[in-house]
């Protein structure tokens, strides 16, 4: 154990111990992703079943799968897919996410790959996985079909490329920028940028100029009576998540 | 291994199981069972020497097992071993009543036969119930029985739970379920608080065997009292749970059986022919306790642990049985997206699902068991008021058909007859 911590000071360690806290508190500080977490893991795990004929409830459903998280964060899907059986890098563009990550992946027992880099520069190293994760980054890039195109080179042939983000319109303004970030406080205020929200066909449209083949979408629906997140085929008015694969 | 953190993040690990039961009552061992099928490592710690348990003759103790808790029991695959001796109740007739008088002409009746879903329960023997668990324990190959073993501590970690046992062993599991009844230690130790009142009631609790056929009926007479049920069990015998004051309860209790039985005749009348005394006879003091909290970090309560209710409705082992079949199908849906099955996360899950109904549960048989359980003669006519309107219209009486078979609220799905 002690050649993972290796010349890590202990207080740095406790730093990152109580940052990974922060992140898997499902109270706290990340509250709304926790909270959309379940309906995610849902589309994402039946999508990759579905995709490569896996049964969810076989133990290690996703062994000898190699899955990339890109933004993974504290691991909130790394994590997941990695207790499935699938071997994961989780890569993220802050730095200081890494270290926060990888404590927590070995406090719950799990080996996952984390990376402080990017989708671009993990393709120009020809990384090649069977899954990759995109989930609430398209929507902060600043070149999204550059972007989905490094996205696609780091895909097999055959590869699945899951993709979730914002719609544009009025709705999603003041559900996600009025609602999330002022009323609510779930997010600060800043997080997100309207203009840079894409609509579902704009979506399909960059995905197919990349050089994905678009297979579904749906939305995620917040349910303020239940107070949860569900998939919607119709609803994709303000969260939505697509499915597309690469050409083999 | 001098690092603490490092020691600590070693035993979390490998922990020696997926989840640690506390309690090999019977709600322990159903979700040990449930979670057992679906591939998990149990370890189920009680207390109690298992020796003890096994073979025992009928002693007087029975359960009401709704119709959705039959459905998680064949889910489970422990009907098979019940049906033969389960007895199905097709009416439910509830009556007001004082010792020595008829009933009132008002009462309620409940007939299975207004609803499509079959019998509204059945009567099942504690032993034989009791037996099934631990049979179906010892077949699976996913449950440890660490019988005659107490918790003495426990200490929830980032990722995993360890457990401290009266050997001074430790036991690590990702999840702890406290099936440990209402003086749980389980909750205890995670510092879950508890509220808890005492009716000033016993139950007292027999079966007896009648000349007449019960005909499958459930009587249930609200005496001033307390309440008295006459459940049917198989062939001419009927489990009786007879609620009194404290002060009537001890006097009956040390009275001998043919005196005993002498204090319960008069109570529902000759319907049944002449009645004689089978099996032992049990004392419950009757209150209620309900925690304010069903989880914490790492830690899930279930049954009398999280709520214990008045069985004035039958309905304390069925409340149990929704406890397991909820948790189970959020841990089991927790699995197959790759969360953690012990995260406060996961868990807030079963607890949103849950306490609502069980608290609604405590409040109805308290309000219900404040109302019956006195002489007060306007309580009195207003409640037979009550139970005649009620009788009296086909859609409320459905309503309360549906309640008493378990088949209102959100039904985990092992109540829906599902798999998990």
């Amino acid at each position: 154990m002690q050649a993972h911590h290796g010349t890590v000071d202990p207080a740095e360690v406790a730093k990152f111990e109580a940052m990974a806290a922060e992140w898997w508190d499902p109270t706290g500080k990340f509250k709304p992703l926790h909270m959309l977490n379940p309906c995610r893991l849902d589309y994402i795990t039946t999508q990759i079943a579905a995709e490569f004929e896996r049964d969810l409830k076989a133990p290690d459903a996703f062994a000898g799968l190699r899955i990339l998280d890109i933004g993974c964060g504290g691991g909130l899907l790394a994590e997941p897919m990695a207790r499935l059986g699938a071997d994961v890098v989780g890569a993220d563009a802050a730095a200081g996410n890494i270290p926060v990550a990888q404590v927590h992946a070995q406090q719950s027992g799990l080996e996952i790959d984390y990376r402080h880099t990017t989708a671009e520069d993990m393709a120009a190293a020809d990384e090649q996985f069977d899954v990759v994760l995109n989930m609430e980054v398209v929507e902060h890039v600043s070149d999204p079909l550059a972007y989905l195109t490094a996205c696609r080179e780091l895909l097999k042939p055959g590869g699945l490329h899951i993709c979730s983000t914002l719609n544009r319109n009025p709705k999603s303004f003041a559900m996600a920028i009025i609602g999330a970030e002022h009323i609510m406080r779930w997010l600060p205020k800043g997080t997100h940028e309207w203009s840079k929200f894409i609509t579902p066909d704009e979506l399909f449209d960059l995905l197919k100029r990349a050089g994905l083949e678009p297979v579904d979408r749906q939305g995620f629906v917040f349910n303020p009576l239940t107070w949860a997140w569900r998939l919607s085929d119709r609803d994709l008015s303000v969260n939505y998540v697509t499915a597309s694969l690469k050409p083999r | 291994m001098d690092n603490p953190c490092c020691a600590l993040i070693l035993d979390v690990m490998n922990t020696d199981t997926d989840i640690a039961v506390i309690g090999g009552g019977l709600n322990g061992p159903l979700l040990a069972l449930a979670m057992a099928s679906q591939g998990h490592r149990v370890t189920v710690i009680d207390a109690t020497a298992q020796s003890v348990r096994k073979n025992a003759a009928f002693d007087g103790r029975s359960y009401a097992v709704a119709l959705t808790s039959q459905r998680l029991l064949a889910g489970l695959g422990l009907w098979d071993q019940l049906a033969d001796n389960a007895q199905a109740m097709l009416e439910i007739k509830v009556t007001d009543g004082r010792a020595g008088e008829g009933p009132s002409p008002f009462f309620m009746h409940f007939d299975h036969a207004e609803i499509e879903e079959g019998p509204m329960g059945y009567m099942v023997q504690d032993r034989h119930l009791r037996r099934a668990l631990i049979d179906a324990m010892d077949a699976s190959d996913h449950i440890t029985q660490l019988s005659g073993h107490a918790v003495t501590g426990q200490r929830a970690h980032p990722a995993g739970i360890t457990l401290t046992l009266d050997n001074g062993k430790l036991l690590t599991a990702r999840l702890a379920v406290g099936a440990d009844g209402r003086a749980s230690g389980t909750a205890q130790r995670a510092g879950i608080k508890r509220i808890a009142w005492s009716y000033d009631q016993t139950a007292l609790v027999c079966a007896i065997e009648h000349d007449l056929p019960h005909h499958g009926i459930a009587h249930q007479f609200f005496m001033p009292q307390g309440p008295l049920a006459i459940l049917p069990l198989p062939g001419n015998v009927s489990s009786i749970v007879w609620s009194e004051t404290d002060a009537n309860a001890r006097a009956f209790n040390a009275l001998p059986d043919a005196d005993y039985i002498d204090m319960l005749r008069p109570r529902f009348g000759d319907f049944l022919g002449d009645i004689r005394l089978t099996g032992k006879r049990w004392t419950y003091p009757l209150g209620l306790s309900l925690t304010t909290e069903m989880v914490a970090d790492r830690v899930a309560l279930i049954g009398d642990a999280a709520h214990g209710v008045h069985p004035i409705a039958g309905q304390g082992l069925n409340a149990g049985m929704r406890d397991i079949a909820a948790l189970a199908e959020v841990l089991t849906d927790a699995t197959r997206r790759g969360e953690d099955i012990g995260s406060v996360a996961t868990l807030a899950r079963y607890q949103e699902w849950r306490r609502f109904d069980n608290t609604a549960l405590a409040m109805a048989t308290n309000a219900f068991n404040r109302l019956f359980s006195n002489d007060n003669p306007i309580l009195r006519i207003g409640r037979d008021i009550g139970m005649g309107v009620i009788g009296a219209l086909p859609g409320l009486r459905r309503g309360a058909i549906r309640e008493a078979a378990g088949l209102t609220g959100e039904l985990p799905r092992l109540m829906q007859g599902k798999p998990l």
